[in-house]
């Protein structure tokens, strides 16, 4: 069995006094799709800026590709990673944000290139080759040389999203992506993430898009509180979950 | 273009193909009182013409006087100059006050705290006279060999007094712009940034300095402007720049009054370019931007549109122009 791409061991992550993970361990293997539901507050967007180290974790450990998340081992001493040093192992993590956090001032097509030439040194033509690839992907071949401002929120998502895909990550993290878009943007969005899944994207997805789940998922989390509550396939958590607080916020979110 | 503009378009136009035609408010008020600021202007003017004593022949002969030239030479290099050394610092201060060190976030504070905190017509004076304090400037590894040797005597000449003195107080000032103009690019620009792996430095200069530059460029516009007033401040350490040429020459045929005219015509048409050029560099760094902010002065005067109160599809026909500029 081969390495997961992503393996968490007990990760604990505090505010000041908040304890907001209370000892997350999950492992994701090469391209399935890991879903993370639970109500808001339950730390699953916390999780998953862990995984990129966006938040540096308290106790525990996170492995992305094999290697240590933020941190190197010496012996049985962590050292701190420099920015340097942490950066590269940043960016073999894409991750989309709730706000597609677009730069303003850049088009779609300078937006998906800039990183390709500053962080992976790709010449101008080949950053700019694999932009627009990618642009056409996510269905926005014609927007390539729009301003964020003058694009629809679905239409900015897809461009972030083709920005992380530029990276070529190991694995891609999605922050409820969904979640600031007009209901009728939202199937384009999904669109692309099952296409991903489909291409054998290794993926982990905060998502309140239970049917996303359901269709889309090798394996669903449903965490609260800080803590993994139950882990199954689709067919177990949604449709047959055995915890009481699972049933409580299915029931709650899938009502409406 | 898109469905906004199409909504938009319905929103203005009421009804199938009934255009509205109805009869404006009247505003006496207005009348009134737009008829005492004329009568009160025509008055000032008439004044200026007929008061003997502004000497217009002579504000005529001394305009273009050569020596009042090379005033103006120099004002425009010490602004150019002060800025430069005020711009540099300051963006330097900014990214010190906000480092996650505590020694360089306290350097940074304590600079902006002395030359904020002294007049800058004492700091002149200071830098002026720093040769009393140094006479000697050695540049090199502190308390090891020192490379470059420099009598302070001949190196701070006037000039460079007044341009350090100028830059390094307009560093403290826009210290304090920048760190604002940074501190309002919203933090996900960032994430989004480290998240693709970038390095600080690379977010500062790729990402959060162009942003920063909508908020830093209209207060460093006023700032040069004022600059380029204070520059007459170093007339009192006999820098001949534009003021302290005049003088020079109102000393010798005690016309005071047409030379500061002169003067004063001279600095209107400086800052009036400025302004000129603060616009298209606030254009410049608005694209992408651009939508419903107020049109300025310049944007109604190109519209033809002077006077008369901002329309709704103004700001939607400026849209359309400012992003097709920025390509």
């Amino acid at each position: 069995m081969a390495e997961p791409v992503v393996k968490a061991e007990g990760v604990h992550k505090s505010f000041g006094r908040l304890e907001v993970l209370k000892g997350i361990s999950m492992a994701v293997n090469q391209g399935q799709v890991f879903v993370i539901i639970g109500p808001s507050g339950s730390g699953k967007s916390t999780f998953l800026r862990c995984i990129n180290h966006l938040e540096k974790i308290d106790a525990g450990r996170i492995w992305v590709d094999g290697d240590l998340v933020g941190y190197r081992q010496v012996g049985d001493k962590l050292h701190e990673l420099r920015d340097s040093e942490a950066v590269t192992a940043r960016a073999k993590i894409g991750m989309v944000f709730q706000h597609f956090n677009l730069f303003p001032h850049m088009t779609a097509a300078e937006n998906v290139t800039l990183a390709q030439r500053i962080v992976l040194d790709r010449s101008p033509k080949e950053a700019r080759r694999r932009a627009a690839e990618l642009l056409g992907r996510v269905g926005l071949a014609d927007k390539v040389d729009e301003y964020p401002a003058r694009l629809s929120g679905g239409q900015q998502q897809r461009v972030a999203i083709a920005r992380a895909l530029a990276m070529d990550p190991k694995v891609m993290l999605f922050d409820e992506v969904t979640s600031a878009l007009d209901p009728e943007l939202v199937k384009d969005v999904l669109d692309v993430m099952r296409e991903l899944a489909k291409l054998g994207m290794t993926m982990i997805v905060v998502t309140h898009e239970i049917g996303f789940a359901r269709e889309v998922a090798n394996q669903v989390i449903f965490m609260d509180e800080g803590a993994i509550v139950e882990q199954g396939s689709p067919e177990q958590l949604i449709r047959n979950p055995k915890e009481e607080r699972t049933k409580q916020f299915l029931g709650l979110v899938l009502e409406h | 273009m898109t469905g906004s503009t199409g909504t938009r378009e319905a929103a203005t136009q009421p009804g199938p193909s009934q255009t509205i035609e109805a009869v404006p408010v009247r505003h006496p008020g207005r009348w009134v009182a737009a008829a005492i600021v004329a009568l009160i202007a025509a008055s000032l003017i008439r004044s200026a013409i007929d008061n003997p004593n502004f000497h217009w022949d002579v504000v005529g002969d001394y305009l273009f006087d050569q020596r009042i030239l090379d005033g103006v030479v120099k004002t425009i290099q010490l602004t150019v100059l002060a800025m430069a050394i005020g711009v540099f610092l300051g963006v330097v201060l900014a990214v010190m006050r906000l480092s996650p060190n505590g020694l360089i976030r306290g350097s940074g504070w304590f600079y902006v705290w002395v030359f904020r905190g002294t007049p800058v017509l004492v700091q002149i004076l200071f830098w002026n006279f720093i040769a009393a304090l140094y006479p000697t400037i050695d540049l090199g590894i502190p308390f090891g060999p020192s490379f470059v040797h420099l009598n302070a005597n001949d190196f701070i000449t006037p000039f460079v007094a007044g341009m350090l003195a100028l830059g390094l107080n307009e560093g403290a000032y826009m210290a304090e712009i920048v760190r604002a103009g940074i501190i309002s690019v919203e933090e996900g620009q960032t994430e989004a940034s480290k998240a693709l792996g970038m390095t600080r430095g690379q977010t500062l200069r790729y990402i959060v300095l162009p942003q920063a530059m909508r908020v830093i460029i209209p207060p460093t516009g006023n700032e040069t402007i004022s600059m380029l007033k204070y520059t007459s401040l170093v007339s009192v350490i006999a820098v001949p720049e534009l003021l302290y040429s005049a003088q020079l020459i109102y000393s010798q045929s005690f016309q005071q009054i047409p030379l500061l005219l002169v003067v004063s015509i001279w600095y209107l048409a400086m800052t009036t370019v400025l302004s000129i050029g603060q616009y298209f560099l606030e254009r410049h760094y608005g694209r992408g931007r651009m939508r419903d902010e107020p049109l300025t002065l310049f944007e109604r005067i190109r519209a033809g549109w002077i006077g008369r109160r901002t329309e709704p599809e103004e700001l939607l026909q400026r849209g359309a122009a400012g992003s097709g500029g920025a390509r």
